[in-house]
């Protein structure tokens, strides 16, 4: 990358939907996604959706754009993986920021790092913020459980997957959501999809999957014997018990997965019969 | 010799106000255009002067007397001038007429003079404080250049030395009256005022109407900016408005923000507007400052943005944000200037333009969007509170007498007792209602005032067609917001229903006779009334009677009726939040306590958290349905 070459952040904006009605939305973690890449200083945001343009879910789609973007590139009527190589491929990107799950579909979670491999690119999860762009490279922010912050300096192109911990998005406006260009994109490559691949991916949609509203999953039941109000307090708040642990360093991958074994037998998690 | 001059000098005056005259109303015209009325709004001035907006001033005997004296005597004796002294017609009745008229003026110029001893607060200083000496200078000067006319004293009087102190007042009075009116003296009130009253944007609020519901924006309307950014996007008629106030303060000494010390002033915020339509800074404002922050700061221009996107404006955004929409200033202002309009407008540019709905505004905002109500709650349980009720839903029914509206009450396990309480009631008077059930979606109120139009449009219509399908005489609702948007704002949207607050509905079914009430053994109650039944919607009387009828004297607050003072829960101010000295539901229940009151009765859903959420001990509160429902005794089977 030259020198005076502006960074070209990528943002991939999928649709919602809300936790309680299912309405279409702007999804939450793309959202902030774009919120991170519009504090950039001196970086051309280029959001990006693939999918098909309907009533149901154009004001999702311009609820974006009310963040204050004047135009999302559409590309339409494609495998999503494919669609959003060519897309940031052609947009010459050298960052792509995403969420880290969808909201609606399989939300597998697997996006960011399918897309990172087919563009051979490094991915970063869990990413709440970028500290420092430079020639070549960014200095970011990993979210890391229990409000940990990880300092990682990686080098661009990458994938930057956004943690939910990151700043929330602003305040999407009416005015500019309306005004917005959505601009359906012309991909050179996209005939190259086989229409067998679109198949199967569609077919994983609309026949195999059932969705359901997701059920809370039960907690482990922590025993706390405290007995003032400040060891309960520090009982509620400490770090889960990591004492028990054992570092393996060096051993062979037979021997990995025996102890591995070894613990969920000793956690119940695998009964002796070796079934989940 | 002063024969000679004063021709030149009247006339002179009169040149110099009509070329200010049209510079002011140029500066008007940078509004946008408002399809009032010109003819009719200029025949109809002279009642809604005489009339309407004396009602309002009358409420301060002393200034509207002082006013009918000093103003009338004004305008009479500037006419007989100009044909005395001006044209110099020779004659001995007008020249009578004359001594009368600054008669009247000179005493009332005296009453203006003694309030401007020691003013209170509320007043301007500045140039306000040399209005009563130039009113004086006026009035004496033109009395002794027309004694020689009515021939009582000879001509002498003519001497130059004399000569030349009477020039000096009448060029100091023709200065401020005459040129002063609209070169932006404190005697553009008159000018801009007559105007402002023929093209008035609410003529409705003449001849003892009511108009509160706010103006929809019209989003197929390319030409329609969404909201007020810059001065120029006012309708010309606004501009006309602010231009009009006397700065009496009136409005600040009723402002709830402006009494915690949030940083909102009425009159402050008018006074910016007329700075921002002329161009220039707020530092020769004369009178209180928005509390916290400085004068001499803020500066603006008809074309520039009021908020600026960076640095100072004109305003700073929390002072919008602070305002409960109460409407106390809009009811005292002797000039029937309209500030929430104002305020909404700028509002809605903030919010659909910049995104900026402070604090949890924007949440809100989203909340209404993906499950209508407020507070996020899964739209599918607002029917949870009456699972053992049985209510009859409108789905089932398709018809019935009484809508009952919930309003987003029904989430909220305070409210849902005042609910409860509503439906002991309807059914002991065996009222044939039912309810919307979970089709049912907050009305827009908190949305519009927030300044999303769009999402307030959006709930209106779906609202509106859910009502559609189904048949019903009338709906009771015991939340005043819903009241009012129901009744005063759907109708732009085609929603023209029959709406009753439930305080007016239950004292209907007692004067019914379907009531019966037990003796009160009660405390004493007073009551607060709601901004949205009161000042909006002009309902002081139905509480107070029902209230009597259940035998229960009320005693009232010293700040009740009209002047009630808001509780602080309304135009999303508890959303955005804005920090002042002090809370306005504590200043309010301050209030109450005054009057030594076990209990007060409220009739708004917003009024009870609002009030609840002051710290004990304080005076019981309860809805005025949960009162009745406890004093009701069923009527006898046999019946
Ligand atoms: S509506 Fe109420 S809070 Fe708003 S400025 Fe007027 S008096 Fe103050
Ligand atoms: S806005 Fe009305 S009430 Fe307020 S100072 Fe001006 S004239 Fe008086």
């Amino acid at each position: 990358m030259s020198l005076n070459q502006a960074t070209r952040v990528a943002v991939l904006l999928s649709i919602g939907q809300h936790p309680v009605t299912a309405r279409a939305r702007r999804a939450d973690q793309d959202a902030r996604a774009l919120e991170l890449a519009l504090q950039l200083n001196h970086a051309d945001v280029i959001p990006l959706h693939v999918g098909q343009l309907n009533e149901h879910n154009e004001a999702a789609l311009r609820s974006y754009l009310g963040m204050g973007i004047s135009q999302i590139k559409l590309i339409g009527n494609s495998d999503i993986l494919l669609g959003l190589e060519q897309g940031v491929r052609e947009s010459q990107a050298n960052i792509v920021l995403c969420g880290s799950r969808a909201e609606t579909g399989e939300g597998s979670g697997l996006v960011p790092y399918l897309l990172a491999k087919k563009l051979g690119w490094p991915i970063v999860s869990g990413l709440v913020s970028i500290e420092k762009l430079d020639q070549g490279s960014a200095t970011l922010l990993q979210a890391l459980p229990r409000g940990q912050r990880r300092k990682l300096k990686v080098s661009l192109p990458a994938v930057l997957a956004v943690d939910p911990a990151a700043a929330v998005a602003r305040q999407s406006a009416f005015g500019p959501a309306q005004r917005g260009a959505i601009t359906p994109q012309k991909l050179s490559s996209i005939e190259a999809v086989s229409g067998a691949e679109v198949k199967h991916n569609s077919a994983l949609h609309s026949f195999l999957w059932q969705f359901q509203p997701a059920k809370k999953r039960p907690k482990r039941l922590k025993i706390i014997k405290a007995t003032s109000a400040r060891d309960r307090f520090k009982a509620a708040a400490a770090k889960a018990d990591a004492s028990g642990g054992k570092v393996l360093q060096g051993v062979s991958a037979d021997d990995a997965a025996n102890e591995i074994i070894k613990l969920l037998l000793e956690e119940s998690v695998l009964n002796l019969d070796g079934h989940l | 010799m002063l024969n000679q001059i004063l021709p030149l000098l009247i006339f002179g005056a009169l040149l110099l106000a009509v070329v200010g005259g049209v510079r002011r109303i140029r500066l008007w015209r940078n509004g946008r255009p408002s399809d009032v009325p010109i003819m009719a709004g200029l025949a109809a001035l002279p009642r809604r002067y005489l009339v309407d907006l004396h009602h309002v001033v009358a409420r301060d005997k002393y200034i509207s007397n002082t006013h009918v004296a000093t103003g009338g005597g004004f305008v009479a004796a500037a006419i007989l001038a100009i044909l005395v002294h001006g044209l110099q017609l020779n004659s001995q009745i007008l020249a009578w007429a004359l001594l009368a008229a600054t008669t009247s003026m000179f005493v009332g110029a005296l009453f203006v003079a003694k309030r401007r001893v020691q003013p209170p607060e509320r007043l301007s200083k500045g140039p306000w404080m040399r209005l009563p000496k130039s009113l004086l200078a006026f009035s004496i000067g033109f009395f002794l250049v027309t004694l020689p006319v009515t021939g009582l004293v000879p001509a002498v009087l003519g001497a130059w030395v004399l000569a030349l102190i009477l020039s000096v007042l009448i060029i100091w009075g023709l200065g401020e009256m005459f040129f002063g009116m609209t070169w932006g003296g404190p005697m553009k009130h008159a000018f801009a005022g007559a105007l402002h009253l023929a093209f008035h944007r609410r003529a409705e609020r003449f001849n003892g109407g009511r108009s509160t519901g706010l103006k929809p924006l019209h989003f197929d309307d390319q030409q329609q900016p969404l909201g007020v950014e810059k001065p120029s996007e006012f309708t010309w008629n606004q501009l006309l408005g602010f231009d009009a106030c006397v700065q009496c303060g009136r409005c600040e000494a009723m402002c709830p923000a402006f009494a915690a010390g949030q940083p909102l002033n009425p009159k402050k915020l008018i006074q910016d507007m007329v700075v921002g339509l002329a161009g220039g800074s707020d530092a020769a404002y004369a009178g209180s400052p928005y509390p916290g922050k400085p004068l001499g700061e803020h500066q603006g221009g008809p074309f520039a943005s009021i908020i600026a996107r960076e640095g100072q404006g004109l305003l700073d955004a929390e002072t919008l944000w602070s305002c409960t929409t109460c409407r106390a200033c809009v009811e005292e202002c002797p000039m029937m200037i309209e500030h929430v309009d104002a305020i909404v407008d700028m509002r809605r540019h903030l919010t659909l333009e910049r995104g900026q709905t402070p604090n949890k505004g924007a949440e809100v905002i989203d909340n209404l969007i993906a499950t209508d109500n407020p507070n996020g709650f899964n739209p599918a349980s607002r029917m949870n509170w009456a699972a053992d009720l049985a209510l009859p839903v409108l789905s089932d029914v398709k018809r019935t007498d009484v809508l009952l509206w919930m309003g987003d009450g029904a989430f909220d396990m305070r409210n849902q007792r005042s609910l409860r309480a509503l439906v002991k009631i309807l059914r002991a008077a065996k009222v044939d209602f039912a309810v919307l059930g979970n089709e049912e979606r907050d009305s827009g109120d908190v949305a519009r005032r927030l300044g999303d139009e769009a999402t307030f449009q959006s709930l209106a219509k779906r609202n509106i067609t859910t009502l559609a399908q189904y048949s019903f005489r009338s709906i009771v609702t015991c939340d005043p917001h819903s009241f009012h948007v129901l009744k005063n704002e759907y109708s732009d949207f085609g929603g023209q229903y029959v709406v009753y607050h439930h305080s007016t509905f239950i004292n209907h079914l007692r004067q019914t006779g379907k009531l019966n009430f037990a003796p009160y053994k009660g405390g004493s109650v007073t009551y607060h009334d709601p901004c949205y039944l009161g000042r909006y919607n002009g309902e002081y009387d139905a509480p107070r009677d029902l209230l009597a009828a259940a035998g229960i004297q009320v005693i009232e607050m010293e700040r009740s009726g009209f002047r009630s003072r808001c509780c602080g829960g309304g135009g999303g101010a508890p959303i955005t939040d804005i920090p002042g000295k002090q809370r306005i539901p504590d200043m309010r229940m301050e209030d109450i306590k005054q009057t030594g009151a076990e209990i007060v009765a409220v009739g708004c859903p917003q009024c009870t958290a609002m009030l609840e959420g002051v710290v004990d001990p304080r005076p019981e509160v309860l809805d005025i349905a949960e009162i009745i429902a406890k004093q009701l005794v069923e009527a006898e089977e046999a019946a």
